[in-house]
């Protein structure tokens, strides 16, 4: 299948995956972004944080334009991606949307067999080989650090899983139809600590291959994982982007330091 | 602390009450259900329960009666099969529209006129059937008559419909939003989306949609007898005229002496026809609170 979405365009720099400019973001006549612009780089994790409510999940959900489930929203500015403006009138979401990947807050597989969790994805992209699907489901499991532990019941239900087995069976999911990008909103907030360190370790061996975008409420999270970081504060405004390093040290500005040493959040 | 006595002499009366109410409509199933097997019983002095069931001839009034109700079983097998071909699709496909697919403003229309439906007099259906529809399929088909089996069938196709839509809809709005944002983020479309997850995580409720409605084109009796020719032909055919179980009942009661053959064998047919809703009903309810529990 070719895509509509071109190597680098003309307004990109080469390694910027997403180049949100001047975003902004409505339900009805709620703001719930306030004039974003922010380069996300490609294959390194960038983690959007901020307390609950600053509008980071949205601000995920506009990168896959999955923000258009909710007919009231409504978002103004320009995303480019892959050289083009995926807020832009035409945009095939359907491409879009089987190059960003997406791996949700809670584990969300469907009520289908392990396999067909896994195979969902190229199955309806038109892949139709079972040799060829098989395939695909194994790398796609071996990626996700899974496939050790479900090849003998691949045939089982998704809900046989624990909890931390079902999220890296969403990321499997997401694999499968091999990506550019995985958008994590908040992937780890209904796991155990050790389900969360399996997932977080899964997280940096992504990079590797694609560019990960995560949202957390979790600063430690956000500390541990990302290469970069965006800071987001009530009222949908970024008050800081820059090297996740950087501003767990030494931010610049002071709400963002309350907010990052736990005085609010 | 007089005040706090009396309102909770109140509460016990307003308790009390209802729970008579409650009993009153259990009381009036139980005596039905009492009376109708303690007045269909006698009928097997008269035809064993094979001859009843299995019996090709139903003479009630000849000296000695014979009381078979297969052509009359298998009426409304046929009447209510072919209901279901109908009412299946229009239901399940409107319950999909309403659920998945019509705009948030048009949802509640719908909506009620679906419930409209399930609200016209069931006498309404059948004088529309024999004036429009009857008149209509005869000269269509060319057929001899047209209160025919295929004429039952379309309408109690149609007066099933609002039953079986309106479980399909409950069925598909407990399928969970994050299933559905799920398959649209793995670029499916809404259609694919429909296809591969609602549906199916919505089957055991459209499979309880398709029960209930099958119990209710089952009972159906006042449309039926007006528009499907009341003979009971073996084997019924679908271009012809058919006699169902609940039609039989409607045109014979009147003319039979109390404690006859003939009368028993009434009341054993109305057993037949409580057991197979009742049944129909169970099994709607069991497999429909399955996936309400399971979403």
């Amino acid at each position: 299948m070719v895509s509509q979405f071109q190597p680098a365009g003309p307004a990109m720099e080469m390694g910027t995956a997403f180049s949100v400019q001047h975003l902004s973001f409505f339900y009805g006549q709620e703001r719930v972004l306030t004039d974003v612009s922010l380069d996300i780089p490609q294959r390194r994790i960038t983690s959007i944080v901020g307390p609950s409510g600053c509008g980071k999940s949205t601000f995920l959900r506009v990168l896959n334009r999955l923000y258009e489930v909710v007919p009231s929203a409504r978002a103004v500015g320009q995303v480019w991606f892959e050289g083009r403006d995926i807020l832009a009138r035409g945009t095939d979401v359907v491409d879009l949307r089987r190059r960003v990947g997406m791996v949700f807050q809670k584990p969300n597989p469907f009520p289908k067999s392990v396999y067909e969790n896994v195979a969902y994805a190229p199955r309806i992209h038109g892949v139709r080989k079972r040799r060829v699907l098989y395939d695909i489901v194994a790398r796609a499991l071996g990626q996700a650090a899974l496939w050790e532990e479900v090849h003998t019941r691949l045939g089982k239900s998704a809900f046989d899983l624990s909890g931390g087995q079902q999220q890296r069976l969403c990321i499997a999911r997401a694999l499968a139809m091999e990506p550019k990008v995985i958008l994590m909103d908040e992937p780890t907030s209904a796991l155990d600590p050790t389900a969360t360190a399996k997932i977080e370790d899964l997280i940096t061996v992504l990079k590797d291959t694609y560019t990960v975008v995560i949202v957390t409420h979790n600063m430690q999270q956000a500390a541990r994982v990302s290469d970069l970081a965006a800071v987001f504060l009530t009222g949908g405004e970024m008050v800081e982007y820059d090297e996740t390093n950087r501003i767990f040290e030494n931010p610049n500005d002071k709400r963002v330091e309350d907010y990052v040493t736990g005085k609010f959040g | 602390m007089r005040s706090e006595v009396r309102s909770r002499i109140g509460e016990h009366t307003v308790r009390w009450i209802m729970g008579a109410c409650a009993g009153v409509s259990l009381l009036a199933l139980g005596l039905i259900v009492l009376f109708l097997f303690r007045e269909g019983m006698p009928v097997f002095r008269t035809v064993s329960l094979g001859g009843f069931l299995g019996g090709r001839f139903w003479f009630p009034t000849s000296e000695p009666p014979s009381l078979g109700i297969l052509p009359m079983i298998l009426g409304s097998g046929l009447v209510t099969g072919f209901a279901l071909l109908v009412a299946v699709p229009l239901g399940i496909g409107t319950a999909l529209f309403v659920g998945e697919v019509a705009p948030a403003s048009a949802r509640n229309p719908l909506k009620v006129a679906v419930e409209m439906l399930a609200g016209v007099p069931s006498v309404v259906y059948g004088f529309f059937g024999l004036m429009i529809v009857v008149p209509w399929l005869q000269a269509t088909l060319n057929l001899p008559t047209g209160q025919t089996a295929l004429t039952a069938s379309l309408l109690l196709g149609i007066m099933a419909v609002p039953t079986v839509a309106s479980i399909a809809e409950d069925a598909v709005a407990a399928v969970p939003d994050t299933w559905r944002e799920a398959s649209l983020a793995l670029g499916a479309t809404r259609w694919q989306t429909l296809r591969s997850v609602v549906v199916p995580a919505a089957r055991s409720g459209l499979l309880a949609g398709t029960l209930l409605g099958m119990g209710r084109a089952v009972g159906e009796t006042m449309t039926v007898l007006m528009v499907s020719g009341n003979s009971p032909t073996l084997p019924p055919v679908l271009g012809w005229p058919v006699r169902t179980l609940t039609a039989t009942i409607a045109l014979e009661m009147a003319e039979t002496p109390v404690g006859s053959p003939h009368y028993h064998a009434l009341f054993a047919v109305g057993g037949v026809l409580f057991l197979f809703t009742l049944t129909l009903n169970v099994v709607g309810e069991l497999v429909g609170n399955r996936i309400r529990r399971l979403a």
